[in-house]
């Protein structure tokens, strides 16, 4: 694991990673021995439907600056076509944030399947580099839960 | 007009074929019209009013009166029938047991727009030709018609009945609106200067849940709003957060399902324009999705209960227009 040592901003990610594939793609990237930042925190759900709007949002309140969700490829859900609403909803409500002014780059959904731990790892590379970035999130947090 | 439907509610109540009617009646002023149940001829002529004020939509009392005892009978607008088919799809009313008498739609009057240009001590207003003839405890005023009309009628985009029983009046057409133009230029502005407007807008909101309680859409018997747990209490917002939640999650909820009949603007205590929020939600539906509206039908299914394998992916969002 690299340890940060320069005092730059490290942002929070939050990544919802469905327990069919992209938890699975997180443990082999771990056993392939593959650096991703610590920075991400990750949450098992177990599909990527499971989460509702009201989770992203949740992630941003309590200090999250980043929320990647992830899921199984397009026709490959375990559940047969949860990953297919996941992506109407997320591109519905990623337009919404758009629309309220919250920089949209803080939200991403990718698809990684249990083979791709190179593709975890590369994706949480990519994406937590491009929140560092944007900064510390201020236009969705809640100043009640930052911590002093 | 009002004549009309009251002897034609009055028939079918006196021949039994009704045990109730849904209308509006007057409050305590004569702009001041809320929706009401009617059971007897007697207080359809003291109560009943139609005229420029009637803009509530009466379609979610629907909800709880078609589940009674007897049939009721509702006079619907033409936005309002939207609303029904709506609820009919998803099974929140009993069809069967309402009868629709379809009425002309608006435009309807804003009180608000009348008393902004200064006029206070209203008694009446009346359209005389295109022009408000004011009468205030202080004279009479005038006022063009045009500069009065309400929000959501100013942009109408449906004067076709989609379902009735019977009319009163003709039935109209589906017509070309504007309604998407405020959306629009919001998008073409940048993420800043869109911050900036709804920080403005929402912050105003004072968490009375008007524009949940009114929204036919919104139906459900447990709120999420309610739940003491969701981190979104029923009291004014003491933080920006909760104001973006309440308003994100809210117009989610009705997303794919909203027929924007634009009750939630109308009652904003504030005058938040909340309904552009669901005509983000319509407009990106209609684009990304295929052209949908929720009511228009009670058996295509709404786009958030359906998918297509190829439907783009949500890094469509990332990738379009100015930043």
């Amino acid at each position: 694991m690299q340890v940060n040592e320069n005092k730059e901003f490290q942002p929070l990610i939050v990544a919802f990673c469905c327990n069919w594939c992209s938890y699975a793609g997180a443990d082999l990237s771990g056993t392939n021995r593959l650096n991703y930042p610590t920075n991400v925190k990750i949450i098992r759900v177990p599909c990527s439907c499971r989460v509702n709007p009201m989770f992203i949002l949740r992630a941003f309140q309590r200090g999250a600056d980043g929320v990647i969700l992830c899921g199984c490829h397009p026709g490959d859900c375990h559940y047969t076509s949860g990953n297919y609403f996941t992506r109407r909803r997320m591109t519905l409500l990623f337009s919404m944030l758009d629309f309220l002014g919250i920089e949209r780059d803080r939200t991403r959904v990718e698809w990684v399947s249990a083979a791709e731990g190179a593709k975890f790892a590369a994706t949480m590379n990519e994406f937590t580099e491009a929140v560092r970035k944007l900064g510390p999130n201020r236009r969705l947090e809640d100043l009640r839960c930052r911590k002093q | 007009m009002q004549e009309a439907m009251i002897k034609r509610a009055k028939e079918l109540l006196t021949d039994g074929s009704v045990k109730r009617v849904i209308g509006w009646k007057r409050g305590e002023f004569a702009y001041d019209i809320t929706p009401a149940v009617f059971e007897s001829a007697e207080e359809l002529d003291k109560d009943f009013v139609f005229d420029d004020f009637t803009s509530a939509n009466v379609s979610k009392y629907l909800v709880k009166e078609s589940k009674k005892e007897g049939k009721v009978l509702v006079f619907l607008k033409p936005c309002d029938t939207y609303s029904l088919n709506q609820l009919t799809k998803e099974h929140r009313v009993d069809r069967d047991n309402i009868y629709v008498i379809g009425i002309p739609g608006g435009p309807k009057l804003d009180i608000e727009k009348i008393k902004a240009k200064g006029i206070t001590g209203i008694l009446s207003v009346k359209n005389d030709n295109y022009t408000l003839k004011i009468e205030t405890l202080y004279g009479e005023e005038t006022m063009p018609f045009s500069e009065a009309i309400l929000d959501k009628c100013a942009s109408c985009k449906s004067k076709k009945h989609v379902t009735y029983d019977e009319l009163i009046g003709e039935d109209g057409d589906v017509l070309d609106s504007d309604r998407f133009d405020m959306v629009e230029k919001l998008e073409n502005m940048t993420a800043q200067e869109r911050y900036d407007f709804w920080r403005e807008q929402l912050s105003k909101c004072i968490r009375c849940n008007a524009c949940r309680n009114v929204c036919p859409a919104c139906t459900c018997e447990k709120c999420v709003f309610d739940n003491p747990n969701s981190g979104v209490e029923n009291k004014a917002a003491s933080d920006s957060f909760e104001e973006n939640m309440f308003h994100i999650i809210r117009a989610f909820h009705v997303a794919g399902r909203c027929t924007d009949c634009g009750e939630c603007s109308r009652v904003c205590p504030q005058n938040i324009p909340l309904h552009l929020l669901n005509r983000k939600f319509i407009k990106d539906i209609n684009s990304l999705y295929g052209e949908y509206q929720a009511g228009a039908d009670t058996t295509s299914r709404a786009p958030l209960t359906d998918y297509t394998a190829d439907d783009c992916e949500a890094s469509i969002v990332h990738e379009r227009g100015a930043e």
